[in-house]
């Protein structure tokens, strides 16, 4: 990662801030901002680091973007950081959505706002989308070797997306796979390619 | 109807340690967000107990999708409209705390050995499954554009934005918003 420096949060008080920042930024979901504040403005975790996360994040239950808050908040802060993380994601945008559910019972039958809902929605899309074409990139020195990644990512892209094959037997089929290649290749890296 | 939505609806405390005890399962089966077992929530909520109807479901997905911040919150809506702020709190903590403690048990297993290899494995084989899971979920998240022009325009618009500029994405949820509000997506 030429000219780039990881810095550290500098407190818990600093960690909340940082992630209700990001939640209110995050319409449609929170990953496609995370990535950019974390990874881009803050600078507190390279893109591996960030991919690295992200799938501890996928695979354990829960939101993805809370264990990612909770795994990040602990590794600085303890417990401490971890509450700070999660409270900074939901508090402010919770009352944020009990207000927007008061509004919504007296204008829900107004065809505009049906309209906007509909135009959020596709640029929710559009987010998430450019998240993961930003992140395969890291694919590219990934020692599983390219072939083998994008063969993953097309399987299960195209498997839940397109198929909707059950979540929980992808990430079961494809992850103890992935998980069985690449210890092969960590544990002999001069057989591969 | 804003009175119905934020009421209470004459549950006990028994149907609230059910209700709370039900999300906790639910959090623990969730691989992939809590959204993937919606349709549970769903099943249990509407069909099952008849808390709520399927409007009141839908439009607590719809309204959390529409406002910033975790897409989780759906399910503090739910609680809601069930049985008012107590609801809320049955559901939420039903839903995050099983699946949180797990996280941070397994993080620190994880990161007291992260150099050794089954640790390593882990990060480096489930790399591209990630990768695969986002794709999918835009994909998901793409399918009520399909059919109106403008939506659809939005999706590759947002992209090229993303992917270009280092601009902050809320220039493009407003853009998002205007747009629909006229009636072009």
């Amino acid at each position: 990662m030429s000219g780039f420096e990881i810095r550290h949060p500098r407190s818990s008080g600093e960690l909340f801030s940082a992630f209700t920042r990001l939640a209110l930024q995050g319409f449609g979901g929170v990953l496609a901002v995370a990535q950019r504040e974390l990874v881009e403005r803050l600078q507190w975790m390279s893109k591996e680091q960030f991919v690295e996360l992200l799938s501890v994040s996928q695979v354990l239950p829960g939101p993805n973007i809370v264990n990612l808050g909770l795994m990040f908040g602990d590794r600085h802060f303890g417990w401490r950081g971890a509450i700070a993380a999660v409270t900074g994601l939901l508090a402010v945008p919770l009352l944020i959505v009990l207000a927007l559910a008061a509004l919504y019972a007296s204008y829900s039958d107004v065809p505009q706002v049906a309209g906007a809902l509909r135009g959020m929605g596709a640029v929710a899309a559009g987010l998430v989308l450019a998240t993961a074409l930003k992140l395969a990139g890291t694919l590219k020195r990934n020692p599983m070797g390219l072939a083998w990644c994008a063969a993953i990512v097309a399987i299960t892209a195209l498997g839940i997306g397109w198929q909707r094959w059950p979540l929980v037997w992808v990430v079961l089929g494809l992850g103890v796979f992935g998980y069985a290649l690449a210890w092969r290749r960590l544990a002999a890296p001069e057989r591969a390619p | 109807m804003s009175a119905a939505y934020f009421g209470l609806h004459g549950l006990d405390w028994i149907d609230l340690l059910q209700l709370c005890g039900h999300f906790a399962l639910l959090s623990l089966l969730a691989v992939g967000g809590a959204i993937t077992s919606a349709s549970d929530m769903q099943r249990y909520l509407v069909g099952q107990q008849g808390w709520i109807d399927a409007l009141q479901f839908n439009a607590s997905i719809a309204i959390a999708q529409a406002a910033p911040g975790p897409n989780i919150l759906f399910v503090a809506l739910l609680g809601w409209s069930v049985a008012g702020p107590l609801g809320m709190l049955a559901t939420m903590a039903g839903i995050m705390l099983p699946s949180s403690a797990l996280t941070l048990v397994v993080s620190r297993y994880g990161r007291s050995r992260q150099d050794t290899l089954p640790v390593r494995a882990f990060s480096v084989g489930l790399a591209p499954l990630t990768i695969g899971l986002l794709l999918a979920t835009g994909w998901v998240l793409a399918q009520p554009s399909r059919g109106h022009w403008g939506a659809m325009v939005l999706v590759p618009v947002t992209i090229l934005f993303m992917l270009k500029t280092s601009r902050s994405p809320l220039w493009m949820i407003g853009v998002g918003a205007v747009v629909g509000a006229l009636g072009w997506a």
